[in-house]
């Protein structure tokens, strides 16, 4: 366990200030009428979304099961986050943008002001996407809007479309895996979501099928003081293989917003799912004001043998970031990855990491950690491998590296292992850096501007993350942090 | 081309430069020898604008201009040029990804159009003969797990990149066994030109017998005690630095400014 407390110049702290004072871009309000719920939860409440959204009778069961769990529970306080408590009676809980009676039946039905928003987020849905190659599935506040690429997907029998129409079109397939990795009762954030969900993206795909593009979700919070709740399932059957790309965004508001969302995914024997995400929530402003609360559950299942679940996030935004994509490596020879770019800057919080429980036997597990700190903001990576005796010749390679820029911010590392079979090899390594004065001088000699000197060395040290996210993703993770970063040199 | 005045730094609260004078022309190559701790990489550090070295006098005239006010990357764009005594590792970013970035950056502030990665590629290739490296070094990170002779290179390689006008060499042929002084001395000599002025730092005359100056200079006390030509360097090979160390006292030595300009 390490806890550092970094070092700086005063002149690096005030070139620190100053590139860290970048704007955040994404922070427009899309004015569209909304049809929402009143204020507050109750077991009214989810039986009212769940009426509204006509779900079948076993969703509207589990729904209450959870809503009366997670009145027994309280929420965590373990993380290394701080924040005024939340009130949950004043959240609104569903929130779906008014429009055509029956939903729109194609692009040209969607309110094109909807539209703009998101062309302003730059998400591919028309033809761009089609060249990108890329299916989006988009959320906007609490319903999918648009699935693109729905025909060509079903050709080869992969069902991509929002979480409510899976409950319509395929409730057998919803009610067999939901829960089944994330059940109800796992955590405090994890019942509420169960109980108020109000959409995500399903995923499947069939036995054997290489999904033929990149899925691709953009998540965005418009309305005010609106929890966004989705819930995603991608479950992939004996060697499928596919990829799964998650943007988040949402508007600048200075009240802070909560996201709670769950994602479960399911890996049969010899099936592969890799699971990207670049997360660019408001992380409120530079004096901490606002932003989004991201207390997210994670969680892969390698249920079969063979199977692989990797994770790779970028995590650039919120005010505050709960979250730990775990794999649980059931089959025997299944793999578990997490690559994780952590940033946090002015007053963020993050308290990330993963979970590896190694229950089948020569089960492997790869976590590379990449933490950045620059203002007051505080990292903390956190994470757990667990090898159960059943786990007989597992294997876990660890890596944690923190990086610091100023004086005033904070990285933390809490490596939790748990070893019960003897013939297990772990291995944890973990460093912790500063952006070095003279790496900064050395560049700037050799005629570098400090900002592009920081984004640089930035990037070389999140280098081996950024090589796991696919090509456009990856372009797209680079320039975020660069703007996350603007002004942060220490 | 630099004109140095009366130029006074101090690192740390500590007075290193107590009065320094240069003037340098294009196509010269001046050494400047001295005992360890007499200014002599505060000199370069100084002349290339790295933090916590603070000027408390004098004045250094770069083509006329005030060079002492100009940000360290505005200088590299002006063409001021330092080989590191210690190369700096950046883990993850390629060598050739950090030295188009850098061309770029200069060429930008020159008003040249940036080269794209083909042209790079062919520029490069051909500059990395002269230092004899091959194209591994390309994809390596910069500097990282390079040996002292690789680093060393490594800098020539990027100022032959460059092509900066003024050089200033900071203890390049220190850590470096016989093959690589020949192979670094070799690339500095291909970049000598009319138009280009080199300062060789260096503790030890060995450099010069590769790199032959047209001057030669003695730091002591942070400033110019002697000046000479190429015998000068083989003088103090016989003697020692033992005649020029920091005199007891207020550090008003002799006044040497007689002989400093000679040749100048």
């Amino acid at each position: 366990m390490q806890d550092t407390e970094p070092l700086a110049t005063d002149s690096e702290t005030a070139t620190l200030q100053e590139l860290t004072s970048k704007e955040y871009k994404y922070g427009f309000v899309t004015d569209i009428e909304a049809d929402a719920v009143p204020r507050g939860l109750s077991e009214a409440i989810v039986r009212e979304i769940s009426a509204r959204k006509q779900e079948p009778e076993f969703m509207l069961e589990w729904r209450l099961q959870a809503f009366r769990h997670w009145l027994t529970m309280t929420e965590p306080t373990w993380p290394n986050v701080q924040y005024p408590p939340i009130d949950y009676q004043d959240i609104v809980y569903y929130s779906a943008p008014k429009s055509k009676k029956d939903g729109p039946k194609s692009l040209d039905e969607v309110d094109p002001e909807l539209l703009k928003t998101f062309e302003k987020l730059g998400v591919p849905l028309h033809e761009r996407a089609r060249l990108a190659g890329v299916a989006v599935d988009a959320v906007f506040d609490s319903v999918s809007v648009a699935t693109t690429f729905k025909e060509k997907l079903a050709e080869k029998g992969v069902i991509f479309c929002s979480f409510s129409e899976a409950l319509r079109e395929h409730p057998d397939l919803v009610q067999k895996y939901l829960g089944s990795v994330v059940p109800y009762s796992d955590n405090f954030f994890a019942a509420l979501n169960s109980a108020v969900f109000s959409d995500g993206s399903f995923c499947f795909i069939p036995k054997g099928v290489r999904c033929p593009m990149e899925l691709s979700t953009y998540f965005r919070i418009n309305a005010i003081d609106t929890g966004q709740f989705e819930r995603t399932l991608i479950v992939a059957e004996e060697g499928a293989h596919v990829s799964y790309l998650e943007g988040c965004t949402a508007p600048m508001r200075d009240t802070n917003q909560l996201h709670a969302a769950v994602v479960e995914l399911v890996a049969l024997s010899g099936a592969e799912i890799k699971y990207s995400t670049v997360q660019n929530w408001y992380p409120g402003d530079a004096q901490g004001k606002g932003g989004i609360y991201n207390f997210v559950t994670k969680r892969g299942k390698c249920a079969g043998a063979r199977s692989k679940i990797s994770w790779t996030q970028v995590e650039t935004g919120s005010a505050i970031t709960w979250k730990y994509p775990s794999v649980i490596l059931q089959g025997d020879d299944s793999i578990g990855e997490f690559y994780s770019v952590a940033l946090t800057n002015n007053y963020q919080q993050a308290d990330t990491g993963t979970k590896m429980v190694h229950i089948g036997r020569n089960t492997r597990s790869t976590i590379i950690s990449k933490g950045i700190s620059a203002g007051h903001g505080q990292n903390t990576y956190r994470g757990q491998v667990k090898i159960l005796k059943s786990a007989e010749g597992a294997r876990n390679y660890s890596q944690c590296d923190s990086l610091l820029m100023g004086e005033r911010c904070g990285a933390h590392t809490f490596p939790y292992i748990e070893v019960k079979n003897p013939t297990a090899k772990v291995e944890h390594e973990a460093s912790t850096s500063k952006i070095a004065e003279d790496q900064l001088f050395y560049c700037k000699q050799r005629g570098i501007r400090e900002e592009d000197a920081v984004s640089m060395i930035v990037n070389g040290f999140c280098k081996e993350v950024f090589r796991k996210l696919p090509m456009e993703f990856a372009v797209e993770a680079q320039k975020l942090l660069g703007v996350s970063l603007e002004g942060a040199v220490g | 081309m630099l004109e140095i005045k009366n130029l006074r730094a101090t690192v740390g609260g500590q007075e290193i430069l107590r009065g320094l004078d240069l003037v340098v022309k294009p196509g010269e190559v001046h050494a400047i020898m001295g005992p360890n701790g007499s200014g002599k990489s505060t000199l370069a550090n100084t002349l290339a604008g790295r933090e916590n070295y603070e000027v408390s006098g004098g004045q250094v005239l770069y083509d006329g201009k005030d060079l002492l006010a100009m940000s360290p990357e505005q200088r590299a764009g002006e063409g001021v040029f330092l080989a590191f005594q210690y190369p700096v590792e950046i883990p993850g970013v390629g060598n050739a990804y950090f030295l188009r970035a850098a061309l770029n950056a200069v060429r930008k502030y020159r008003g040249i159009e940036e080269l794209d990665a083909i042209d790079f590629l062919t520029l490069v290739r051909k500059k990395m003969k002269l230092v004899d490296m091959d194209e591994g070094f390309l994809s390596r990170s910069v500097n990282e797990g390079f040996s002292g002779g690789e680093k060393k290179r490594n800098e020539i390689l990027q100022m032959a990149v460059l092509e900066p006008r003024l050089a200033i060499l900071d203890e390049t042929d220190s850590g470096l066994d016989i093959d690589a002084l020949r192979i670094v001395s070799a690339g500095v000599n291909a970049l000598r030109s009319p138009d280009r002025a080199i300062v060789l730092i260096t503790h030890y005359q060995r450099l010069l017998n590769y790199i032959v100056p047209d001057f030669v200079h003695v730091l002591s006390a942070g400033r110019i005690v002697k000046s000479g030509d190429k015998e000068l360097a083989h003088e103090l090979e016989q003697a020692g630095y033992a005649g020029f160390e920091e005199p007891p006292g207020d550090g008003t030595p002799v006044d040497v400014r007689a002989v400093q300009y000679r040749g100048a």
